[in-house]
């Protein structure tokens, strides 16, 4: 091929390979996109697009899909990939070429997948990633009689590092070439069941693979520890109780920071502009409400700082494997342990990740529950109210209000299982299979897509103040300031709103401030707080910045007890409802998952209620 | 499945810890459960040793096979049959 010929169209490539062999990570390394990586299998469950220019100017599209074992398609996100490769994609036209991606150090395991691959009737090259790794542990790979004996291409790869891509994108310039003539080899298809496709591919690794008997690894070294069956399990809560205490204990100094400025913030602007409607609206409706959920920025950090580094490092399957015993109780898929732990940070990425459970029974009873695990919107509501009632101090050497929280995030995955015990004997009824999933190598997280990873997360949540939280408090500033002559919040348009309601929530002890702030916490929980920011604001009754303290002086312990109860439950977040019905493809899902949280947040918050004030609290 | 010998067969479920074992073959209730187990791996010949444990019922396990480590359910690791190896 010469060197310097421009393609008639840009080639299409798509990434095709087990789950966490690295596929995403090579994919954003390439045409610098962000998507998600982490080293646990089944982090990518959508196919991504993107374009990449080779050493020539030439442009190919890159698609990234998620792993598959086999051919067959048995979850969801397999087919979506094994769909991809066919061009059976709705609105996709098939790829031109497949990369074939395999984690060296699991080539014996792995190698009748790139056997399978040559029967899509496409060009195929097979992309060793992670050499470096393998060649650390003791192994060495003959690629010259590897190619030999698949009969197709074999480059060797470092997904990670520029030096380590370079192999590839040397001989994607060639072979893209090839490829937009027809003249790149499509190999021959491989006869045989998967039976014979293994033995073919244990021969082959026998040629050309040659790896030190069973070297005591450093994961195995670790994990000597981390699965033991008593100690692994102890490890596990410790780090679950770390997590929420460093939450607590570390954010004070950044949180008191924000505040300050907030604060200064509206002095500023009040400062500027004359009292009167415009002033309000800036400072009691947007700063305050705004402000109000901003100042959990740092609470939020810390927490993806501790989430971000069990992903990257291995752990999150291994906590797979230990909780495996009490899903497998409530009749839960192994499996199902990763959407449920993604679901911490949101919901919605965890509703989608249940498409790595096979059994649509499983993957069912798995979205039903996903929205009880305490999603990070729920984190300002908790801190808020916790704040308010719960006093700082320490039980022995933990902070009594980082244990509150602890015991709320504990309350909503006791339910979730107690559901998903009662859902698979009744709607989701049958024997639930399965774990069998990798588990990784650990690994040292690299230091910039950990920082990168982190920042994306604190702007998700700063973006939700300015596309949600700022918009919802507006329009809480506008009803609970008009009609200009009310003299109470019952004469606004809030309270007249809020009065209808109120006769459902007031005997579970919600007031009518608290009511008002339900509706549109709809759009996101997080609006909750803001909401009461801007309407405790507008009425005079807050001092600049301090929530918690208005909160603990207008509501009783009892009253603030049952909408930390609420939220638990917390049968809000359209977005929620939207992504369920996306992926259940039927109404009938999402209606179920709002009437069985509103029942149970009814339910709860009356119980915690009429329970404190038994005990004087009201 | 290939599978024949006149004495019981061991299944992996029956494998101490740290027992090197190789596969000789599956006994899996269903051809899709098989087929699950080969694709990720399992395969006639492998080398197959338990790692670890889970607390309840020595539920789940996790084993090495080849460079990997499997985490398993006994309902998929009963399906695998082995026999001992010399270290």
């Amino acid at each position: 091929m010469s060197d310097t010929q421009t393609l008639t169209r840009p080639v299409r490539l798509a990434l095709l390979g087990a789950p966490n062999c690295g596929k995403t990570s090579l994919f954003n390394a390439l045409t610098g996109g962000r998507a998600k990586v982490a080293n646990y299998p089944g982090v990518t469950v959508e196919y991504r697009k993107g374009e990449f220019e080779l050493p020539d100017g030439n442009k190919v599209e890159l698609l990234d899909l998620p792993g598959v074992y086999g051919d067959t398609g048995k979850s969801m996100d397999e087919r979506i990939a094994i769909d991809a490769v066919n061009g059976r994609l709705s609105g996709e036209r098939a790829p031109d070429a497949l990369l074939f991606m395999l984690d060296a150090a699991h080539i014996e395991t792995h190698l009748h997948n790139v056997l399978q691959a040559k029967n899509y009737g496409l060009p195929v090259i097979l992309v060793l990633n992670m050499m470096d790794m393998a060649a650390r542990d003791g192994m060495s790979i003959d690629i010259p009689a590897l190619e030999q004996e698949l009969g197709i291409p074999v480059i060797n790869c470092v997904a990670v590092r520029a030096s380590g891509r370079a192999p590839l994108l040397d001989y994607l310039t060639d072979w893209t070439g090839d490829i937009d003539h027809g003249s790149a080899a499509i190999p021959k298809p491989e006869p045989g069941d998967i039976k014979a496709l293994q033995q073919r591919a244990r021969s082959a690794t026998r040629m050309a693979v040659s790896r030190l008997e069973q070297v005591e690894t450093l994961t195995h070294r670790i994990d000597k520890f981390v699965l033991h069956p008593v100690l692994g399990i102890v490890i596990l809560l410790g780090i679950l109780f770390v997590m929420f205490q460093a939450v607590y204990t570390w954010s004070g100094p950044a949180m008191d920071a924000i505040e300050g400025s907030i604060g200064w913030l509206q002095g500023i602007v009040s400062a500027i502009i004359p009292e009167g409607l415009m002033q309000s609206l800036i400072v009691d409706g947007m700063i305050a409400g705004v402000g109000a959920v901003l100042v959990f920025l740092p609470q939020i950090i810390i927490l993806f700082a501790f989430i971000l580094l069990l992903e990257a490092s291995g752990y999150m399957a291994r906590a797979a494997f230990l909780v495996d015993t009490i899903m497998a109780k409530a009749g839960l898929n192994g499996r199902a342990f990763i959407p449920l732990l993604s679901s911490f940070a949101c919901a919605i990425p965890g509703v989608m990740a249940a498409r790595t459970i096979e059994q649509e029974r499983d993957r069912l009873t798995t979205i039903m529950i996903a929205p009880l695990m305490t999603c990070a919107a729920r984190w300002p509501v908790y801190f808020l109210i916790i704040g308010a009632f719960i006093p700082e101090g320490r039980v022995g050497m933990f902070s009594q209000q980082g244990l509150v929280a602890f015991g709320l995030i504990i309350v909503g995955i006791v339910f979730a299982f107690i559901m998903a015990a009662i859902f698979k004997r009744t709607l989701a009824r049958g024997e639930s299979s399965g774990l069998l999933i990798e588990l990784p190598s650990y690994k040292t997280p690299v230091f910039k897509d950990y920082l990168r990873g982190l920042y994306d997360r604190a702007m998700i949540f700063v973006n939700r103040a300015g596309r949600i939280i700022l918009p919802a408090s507006v329009a809480i500033w506008f009803l609970t300031t008009f009609p200009r002559n009310a003299l109470s919040i019952n004469e606004t348009f809030a309270g007249m709103i809020g009065n209808v309601i109120l006769p459902i929530f007031q005997p579970i002890g919600f007031n009518l401030e608290m009511t008002i702030s339900l509706i549109p916490a709809m759009a996101a929980r997080e609006v909750a707080v803001s909401s009461l920011a801007t309407i405790y604001a507008v009425s005079g009754d807050a001092v600049e910045g301090q929530m918690s303290a208005v909160i603990a002086s207008q509501w009783s312990m009892a009253t603030g007890l049952a909408f930390l109860a609420w939220f638990v439950f917390a049968p809000q977040c359209l977005s929620t409802f939207a992504i369920i019905r996306k992926e259940t493809n039927s109404w009938k899902w999402p209606i179920f998952a709002f009437s069985y949280l509103f029942v149970l947040a009814y339910l709860g918050s009356a119980v915690t209620y009429h329970t404190a004030v038994a005990f004087g609290l009201g | 499945m290939g599978w024949r010998m006149s004495s019981m067969p061991t299944r992996l479920t029956d494998i101490a810890k740290s027992s090197a074992t190789r596969i000789l073959g599956f006994s899996a209730d269903t051809p899709e459960q098989e087929t699950r187990l080969r694709d990720i791996g399992f395969a006639e010949g492998d080398r197959v040793e338990p790692l670890h444990f889970g607390l309840f019922g020595r539920n789940p396990m996790s084993v090495r096979l080849n460079g990997a480590i499997i985490a398993l359910r006994r309902q998929d690791a009963q399906a695998i049959l082995v026999e001992p190896v010399k270290r």
